[in-house]
């Protein structure tokens, strides 16, 4: 039996080949319109966001002012203040950052166990792919909000419980998202040579397997973004995320109940800034989409 | 001869009016259902109106088949669209006349447009395995048309029965329950057929039926459809690419090149005397015993005309090696010529003795 | 056709999932420190004498392994036996009993506003594609997708109260069978904040289904056959478009069970949704673990009756 040199490491990549480096993908991003504003306002959330971190604000999110309670909007409170006098400007600078900080440390974590899950049972199938599949049905049998609910019970409360609930939510759709083109992938005859070849499997996987993986995942990272901040933030209203007297948008939302008949901006601009944030996430990962693929970029 | 043909350039394409003794000949073999004259379809773009139909002239009578054939891009696709009034969105008629029985067709509102529709000309399509909706039983997607002409339920169900069984598909009555995905693609394109044929009408236009299918399908098909045609009497508009299914089917060829009719033969003289250099070019191209794996589709030297940049003159004149200092001035009109007529200023005993450069692509081999 | 064969597989498939649903919450909810009887006695548990702590631990089974009290809990299950509240000493299927039709309620009906408006919109959006009031019908619901349903529950119930003095009737629920007037008013407007981001999420589907299905080749047919616009409307795109927007309503269901939990806190619904929170603040640790598991009971349901309706409307699926 001869043996051929079946492929060289040039072998082009069949199917969807994000070969494409950071920079350009990016360009791309920012020529589909969608992305580009995504991308705009997500920057500007991120930057606001630190802004709030290094309390570079105006104001100290947590600090009383007893004589302004329920100040409207001012040059002073450019947000007007909640029923403490607490500055909202301030506090919803801080609370992105809650947000963008559960919702980075969640979808990391879902991500890289998800995408590992995925790509382990697309890849090696049979019982792998069988234990990995149910697991991800159970997880799936579990709505979203409930299950992050389940983990903050047996967690206790604390953005890093928060995330961590909030991740063993999204671990399974990044299972998914990852399986499929790795099941294709992976009988690919190029695969299929570098295994014979000898190539270590966890270099196959992570030269070969990731890179035609990598684009739903990148596209499911940014939607997951978006659905951690909603989660985070309606967990902290309902009392099991973020704990006062720490600044959250949703935890801002259900202290407003009581005074938003007679000060609109105790409600408005912290829901705004979830709004925000959800909108510019979501036409982020409409920009990646169409950027990770030619198909859909050509039909809009 | 010089007189007639200057005549003629100024003449009926211009301005799109019925033509008179320059017309298509020969003429149909019995009294014309369908004739085309000077039709003119544009689609809009960003940088205006792009004509992709020029003029183009066409004529069935009852029981005749007029192939009409083309490379891609050539408008063959956008003649059979215009004649069933199915142009997309952005696309209009914006001159000459589809008569059907002496009527005109094109000024008629689409409410109008749309009770001829499936009546009287009934549309075939190309891709058996995509064309028929995969959630609606057979019977339903059969008796639909007639329902939308105004047939009872009762006399739809028996036309759907009857006209199954004569596209020769067996066990209509079962056939009727069945749903698409469980029939195989020639027996799909039988039922595209039967949904044409149901009402009755007396134009049929089919636009590549038999493309997608292997080949003995194929031929059963075009023996179908040659019976029903002479069973009903039909004028058959067949769009094709395809020089033998031409061979096989066509009592007449239109060779339409950038939009217009370049040449309209019987299909005997097609094959034996080209009038036009690009039908000449397109009939090298075929298949012989020592080739018998040429292409499918002929391919000629020199690129497709681009009809967002059509030059003055012949569009064929880039491509065409008997090509005067007369054909880059100035478009011919399609003339007559006894057995066939031809848009080129040229009769082919004047043509030069250069062999065409013809390259083929082993497609479909 | 629908084979037994294959509503054995899928039903052993939903049975097979819940069971491990099952596991999953009992070991999730067995990580937590401290137990039932701290939970329900708070710092008193110190107090107890050794004897009196160990009858407790028995009363709530905890003086059994972890592998035993998941045995008793699962063949509990089986009987129907859910065990007790360790804060009113109720049985746990009791409380689940008056507040499951409560969230049933409100999750059915938002589910059947939010279908009917989504496809309704996507139908027009998808029929003008292109056009301005196509881009403004995208555009709102990418906004109705956005916005938390706390955040619209907090401005139905401020406005509702300020503008109209209109305050829902709260606390007991009044079921349908009583009075039905009385019972929409109180079931309307939390299921009418739950319905916005489901109407936004099947309009999306309806809209890009209707302008990729207007395309198809067999609408193409139909034109041709020379069929009324409505009806091609109606009997071919819509009709191929309905397959893809069960399945997402399969799909949005879990979200909507979620969702209640929300609104039922904000509107004071009983609910399972407040029975979860409540039991959860009260560490009454039977009760969250029947709550969590009844609700994925009805969302494996849910998405078997989808799978069941997904099979009788598309033909191509029957063939085995």
């Amino acid at each position: 039996m001869s043996i051929q040199p079946l492929v060289t490491e040039a072998e082009p990549v069949p199917a969807s080949a994000p070969a494409a480096t950071r920079s350009r993908l990016l360009a791309r991003v920012w020529r589909d319109r969608n992305g580009r504003v995504g991308l705009i306002v997500t920057g500007f959330l991120v930057l606001v966001a630190v802004l709030g971190a290094v309390g570079a604000v105006p104001h100290d999110p947590i600090a009383q002012h007893p004589d302004d309670r329920l100040q409207g909007p001012s040059a002073t409170y450019w947000f007007g203040t909640d029923q403490f006098g607490r500055d909202i400007a301030a506090r919803v600078a801080v609370g992105i950052w809650t947000s963008l900080r559960v919702a980075v440390l969640s979808v990391a974590i879902a991500t890289v166990i998800g995408s590992l899950l995925g790509i382990c049972a697309g890849f090696f199938r049979g019982w792998v792919d069988q234990v990995v599949s149910r697991f991800v049905d159970i997880l799936f049998a579990f709505p979203a909000i409930l299950l992050a609910l389940a983990v903050v019970t047996a967690l206790g409360t604390g953005w890093q419980n928060t995330a961590i609930a909030i991740a063993v939510v999204y671990t399974p759709i990044f299972a998914r998202v990852s399986r499929g083109p790795t099941l294709s992938v992976g009988n690919a005859e190029y695969i299929k040579a570098q295994r014979v070849l000898g190539t270590p499997l966890p270099r196959v996987m992570l030269r070969h397997v990731l890179p035609n993986v990598s684009a739903p995942i990148v596209v499911q990272v940014t939607l997951a973004l978006s659905w951690a901040i909603l989660t985070e933030s309606s967990l902290s209203f309902l009392g099991l995320g973020t704990q006062p007297p720490a600044a959250s948008l949703g935890l801002m939302v259900s202290d407003a109940r009581s005074t938003v008949a007679n000060a609109w901006w105790t409600l408005t601009f912290p829901a705004l800034a979830i709004v925000v944030a959800v909108i510019a996430l979501n036409l982020l990962g409409d920009g990646l989409r169409s950027a990770l693929d030619p198909r859909r970029e050509s039909r809009s | 001869m010089t007189d007639k043909l200057t005549k003629a350039r100024t003449g009926p394409h211009e301005n799109g009016a019925p033509m008179s003794d320059t017309g298509a000949a020969p003429r149909p073999t019995g009294d014309p259902v369908l004739t085309v004259r000077g039709l003119r379809t544009a689609v809009r773009t960003a940088s205006g109106p792009l004509e992709i139909l020029r003029g183009v002239d066409l004529d069935v009578a009852r029981g005749e088949t007029v192939a009409v054939v083309g490379e891609s891009g050539s408008g063959k696709s956008f003649t059979a669209l215009s004649i069933a009034g199915l142009l997309p969105a952005g696309a209009d008629v914006t001159g000459g006349s589809v008569l059907l029985e002496g009527r005109d067709l094109v000024p008629l509102p689409e409410d109008e447009r749309r009770k001829v529709r499936g009546a009287e000309i009934g549309m075939v399509y190309q891709d058996p395995m995509t064309s028929l909706n995969p959630v609606m039983r057979i019977g339903k997607q059969v008796t639909e048309g007639l329902r939308a002409h105004g047939w009872s339920k009762e006399d739809a169900h028996e036309r759907a029965l009857e006209v199954l069984g004569e596209v020769g598909l067996p066990s209509p009555r079962a056939l009727m329950r069945q749903y698409p995905h469980q029939l195989s693609g020639g027996m799909r394109q039988r039922v595209l057929i039967a949904c044409a044929l149901a009402p009755r009408p007396k134009v049929l236009i089919a636009d590549e039926p038999t493309t997608a299918l292997d080949v003995t399908i194929q031929q059963q098909i075009l023996g179908t459809v040659a019976r029903l045609r002479d069973e009903y009497g039909l004028a058959v508009v067949w769009i094709t690419h395809d020089l033998g299914v031409v061979a096989r089917i066509a009592d007449r060829v239109a060779v339409m090149y950038a939009g217009r009719v370049a040449e309209l033969s019987r299909t005997r003289s097609l094959f034996t005397e080209p009038q036009h250099p690009y039908s000449s070019g397109l009939l090298r191209s075929l298949p012989t015993p020592e080739h018998p794996h040429q292409a499918l589709l002929p391919q000629i030297g020199g690129a497709p005309i681009l009809l967002s940049d059509l030059p003055p003159g012949c569009p064929f004149a880039a491509r065409c090696p008997q090509r005067a200092d007369r054909c880059t001035r100035e478009e011919p009109p399609l003339v007559n010529r006894g057995s066939a007529s031809a848009a080129c200023w040229f009769p082919p005993h004047e043509w030069k003795n250069t062999p065409m450069e013809v390259t083929s692509h082993a497609q479909g081999a | 056709m629908l084979t037994w064969r294959w509503f054995a597989a899928r039903f052993g498939g939903a049975v097979l999932t819940l069971l491990g649903v099952t596991v999953v919450v009992f070991v999730v909810l067995r990580t937590i420190p401290g137990d039932a009887v701290t939970a329900s006695l708070g710092t008193e548990s110190g107090t107890l004498t050794p004897a009196q702590r160990e009858s407790l631990n028995h009363y709530y089974g905890i003086d059994k392994s972890w592998f035993e009290q998941l045995w008793t809990w699962i063949s509990g299950i089986a009987h129907g036996d859910l065990g007790l509240s360790t804060t009113s000493g109720k049985a746990v299927t009791e409380l689940l009993g008056t507040a499951l039709p409560v969230t049933v309620e409100i999750a059915a009906l938002a589910a059947l506003m939010g279908t009917a408006a989504g496809i309704v919109l996507g139908v027009l959006a998808g029929a003008r594609a292109g056009r301005t009031s196509d881009t403004a019908t995208q555009g709102a619901a990418l906004v109705g997708l956005a916005i938390p349903e706390f955040v619209v529950g907090t401005a139905v119930v401020t406005i509702l109260a300020e503008v109209f003095s209109y305050f829902p009737s709260t606390g007991t629920f009044i079921p349908m069978t009583n009075s039905v007037s009385e019972n929409l008013s109180q079931v309307f407007y939390p299921s009418l904040v739950l319905a916005i981001p489901f109407a936004a999420n099947v309009m999306r589907t309806t809209r890009s289904e209707y302008v990729e299905m207007a395309e198809a080749d067999y609408v193409r047919t139909a034109r041709g056959k020379g069929l009324h616009p409505g009806r091609i409307r109606r009997a071919h795109i819509l009709r191929n478009a309905t397959i893809p927007i069960v399945t997402l309503t399969g799909i949005q269901f879990g979200y909507l069970l979620g969702g209640t939990v929300i609104v039922e806190q904000i509107f004071a619904l009983p609910g399972m949704g407040r029975l979860l929170l409540t039991s959860i603040t009260n560490r009454d640790y039977p009760v969250v673990q029947g709550t969590v598991l009844v609700i994925a009971v009805l969302f494996v349901l849910v998405n078997l009756i989808v799978d069941l309706l997904y099979r009788a409307i598309d033909p191509r699926t029957r063939a085995a």
